[in-house]
């Protein structure tokens, strides 16, 4: 027979026995530990594009394509700037020549396949220019599709794609709702626009940023209030693209249009 | 070149990056998977509810779904940017893609065909190996049959009464898993399409459903013009073997448990027909209804641009012809052959429809995207992309089963000995 005194004793050693390395996988959650080194947190990257103060030069396009070596003459671009130009019947032309690479230098629409539209100044009740990049959405479809990881979010908010391990399948590209996703011509992997994370995690601005002579671009951290892009996204009134789909879009946008697809 | 720009025709205003990415290789995915999911279920149609009429098209389209297996990969591997890459949604699988989810079912899947195969054939393997084990002085053919046969039956050597009792209960019982795992298949292929949120068109909970019935539908069809097909030229080359060997027997009873079979058949897949075509036109009927954001430039790819590729190839000669084809009494093989044909067709459309459709117009809303399909390749990209990789795809299925055929014969084989 065990006695009572036997008894708890054992217990007691068996208790202690197992907390011992049960609070041994408390004490050492790496991930808390690194948390706790370097919080994550601290950073969020936001664009906010003036497109009041937009001209449509194309200089950022320009410059976005030698940085990040997208061919030059390549139909695809990292970021593009669109035209809109709303004409007194109502009805609403768009394009984007070579994605404004070399500005807007005629004033004809370009349809495409349908050809040049020329319309006449007196028609016109209201034309403006959106630049357009890779919003780094809070919810990215693109990240959320991908089959084998390739496509990834930051801790600081930028969805970054590994061209050493991209398969190639475009699901990527199907799944982002702003169609700013495109097979790198020389690389054959899925690309498209990353802030310039190579530049703005050393502390510099994105080329496109740096190359706008109008200011109409500005990159900045939301997490950090005393930062003069998260001031204006905090007081003024700015607007995301296709908010409907849920993507929680980080490109902001001040002086929006109706218009804007 | 980027890659698309070959064949895509841009109108009015498209974002710049925007180009068909998904091509015809996309759409012989699903429509792949689809008819060995098809296949699959049509064998399990015996084996499971004991459908007695079923029996010989039942071991038939076992085979064939199995010839088909590899060949829904393929098409995928095709359109890769990096094929050899491909392995990697295996090992690295990112569990919040429907793709990735795809190959674990896909495999699972391709085990359970394999197992269920084995068991079916594991008598004859056993049997032939005995057969070939008597014989002395084996020459190197027969002694590589016999060892093949030999590594077939797994050293599995007891074929009692008991033991092949055992084996059917196994059959049933993988026939049965094998009927949720088909379908999970082909409404996963579904799913990829249905769960992207940024194409109007494929953005819909019945996608997965729409997709498992075609793909019935698709699978019944093929088994039963491949039926056809391999029956008549068996019967072609007896004919002919007899000509030079008149002691052959005539081949009376082939002849008639053809028709049946066939007519029984066509009978499911018409059922399946039905269902397909309703959840479509449901589909189609709550767009038009609801009437979103979208509908404006879904109305105009629907009623206007793909029109005839939806509402007279796919909806008239794919579904209404086929459906009065093989309803009408007294069905003949002919007219059995032309309405599966036709089915055939429907359902690829089908696909096309949805891959290339949903690509032809713009997320911008304002502007259109046509594909022209290349046809001459002239560098590697527009062989994979183009007609010759697609037909590629669709020869090899024929090749396996062909291959497949000469170690597990399909039919009966008493009279060509
Ligand atoms: S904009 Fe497109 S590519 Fe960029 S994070 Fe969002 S979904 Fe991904
Ligand atoms: S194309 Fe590359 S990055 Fe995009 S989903 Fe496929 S594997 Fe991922």
């Amino acid at each position: 027979m065990i006695s009572r005194r036997n008894f708890c004793k054992k217990a007691m050693l068996f208790i202690g026995g197992v907390a011992v390395p049960v609070a041994g996988l408390e004490i050492f959650n790496p991930q808390r530990l690194l948390a706790e080194k370097q919080d994550p947190a601290k950073v969020r990257w936001v664009f906010l594009v003036d497109t009041r103060k937009c001209v449509g030069c194309g200089f950022c396009v320009r410059a976005c394509k030698l940085e990040n070596e997208i061919p030059y003459d390549a139909n695809v671009s990292r970021t593009w700037v669109e035209r809109y130009v709303v004409t007194r019947d109502g009805k609403v032309h768009t394009d984007s020549p070579k994605a404004a690479r070399d500005g807007f230098t005629t004033k004809a629409i370009d349809q495409a396949g349908k050809g040049m539209l020329e319309i006449r100044d007196e028609d016109i009740t209201k034309a403006f220019f959106v630049p357009k990049l890779c919003n780094q959405c809070e919810n990215p479809p693109c990240v959320q599709v991908c089959p084998v990881g390739a496509t990834y979010q930051t801790p600081d908010g930028v969805v970054l794609v590994d061209r050493t391990w991209c398969i190639g399948c475009g699901y990527c590209v199907m799944g982002c709702p702003y169609g700013v996703r495109f097979f790198h011509p020389v690389y054959k992997a899925a690309e498209k626009c990353n802030f310039c994370y190579h530049r703005i995690s050393k502390g510099m601005k994105s080329a496109c940023v740096e190359a706008c002579p109008f200011g109409a671009r500005t990159i900045g951290n939301i997490k950090d209030p005393e930062d003069p892009v998260t001031r204006i996204i905090m007081t003024e009134r700015v607007a995301v693209l296709k908010e409907e789909y849920g993507t929680k879009p980080q490109v902001f946008y001040l002086g929006m249009s109706k218009e804007v697809k | 070149m980027v890659h698309g720009e070959v064949w895509t025709a841009k109108e009015l205003f498209v974002y710049p990056n925007e180009y068909i990415y998904w091509t015809i290789q996309i759409v012989m995915y699903p429509f792949m998977t689809g008819l060995v999911a098809g296949a699959f279920v049509l064998s399990s149609l015996y084996h499971v509810f004991g459908v007695k009429q079923l029996k010989e098209i039942a071991r038939f389209s076992l085979v064939f779904s199995f010839a088909l297996l590899p060949v829904a990969m393929m098409p995928l591997l095709l359109h890769l940017q990096f094929p050899f890459r491909g392995i990697e949604v295996m090992m690295t699988p990112h569990f919040t893609s429907a793709i990735a989810a795809f190959g674990i079912v896909f495999t699972t899947y391709g085990m359970i065909v394999a197992a269920e195969l084995w068991f079916v054939y594991r008598k004859y393997f056993v049997e032939t190996a005995l057969e070939l084990r008597q014989l002395t002085g084996r020459s190197v053919t027969q002694q590589f049959r016999y060892v093949l046969y030999s590594v077939l039956t797994l050293g599995a050597w007891d074929i009692s009464e008991q033991a092949l009792e055992k084996d059917e209960r196994a059959v049933k019982l993988l026939a049965g898993t094998g009927i949720p795992v088909a379908c999970f298949l082909h409404g996963y292929a579904g799913f990829i399409f249905g769960s992207v949120k940024a194409n109007a068109l494929w953005m819909t909970p019945l996608m997965p459903v729409i997709f498992i019935c075609s793909a019935v539908v698709s699978g019944i069809a093929l088994c039963i013009v491949t039926y056809i097909a391999t029956m008549e030229i068996r019967k072609a080359l007896h004919a002919w073997k007899q000509k030079s060997s008149p002691a052959l027997p005539l081949l009376d009873e082939m002849k008639s448990a053809e028709l049946q079979v066939v007519t029984m058949t066509a009978r499911y897949l018409v059922m399946f027909l039905i269902l397909a075509i309703t959840l479509e036109l449901l589909d189609l009927i709550f767009r038009g209804y609801t009437a979103v954001k979208s509908w404006d430039i879904l109305r105009s790819v629907i009623y206007g641009k793909d029109f005839v590729n939806i509402f007279v190839i796919q909806y008239g000669m794919g579904n209404l012809i086929p459906f009065f084809l093989l309803l009408l009494p007294r069905l003949t093989i002919r007219r059995a052959v032309a309405g599966t044909l036709l089915v055939l067709l429907g359902v690829f459309m089908m696909r096309w429809n949805v891959v290339i459709g949903g690509q032809a117009f713009s997320s911008s809303f304002s502007g259109f995207m046509h594909y022209h399909l290349p046809i001459w390749p002239d560098n590697l990209e527009t062989f994979k992309e183009g007609l010759f990789g697609a037909l590629l795809v669709a020869i090899t299925p024929f090749v396996l089963f062909w291959g497949l055929n000469k170690v597990i014969p399909v039919f009966p084989v008493k009279d060509t000995h």
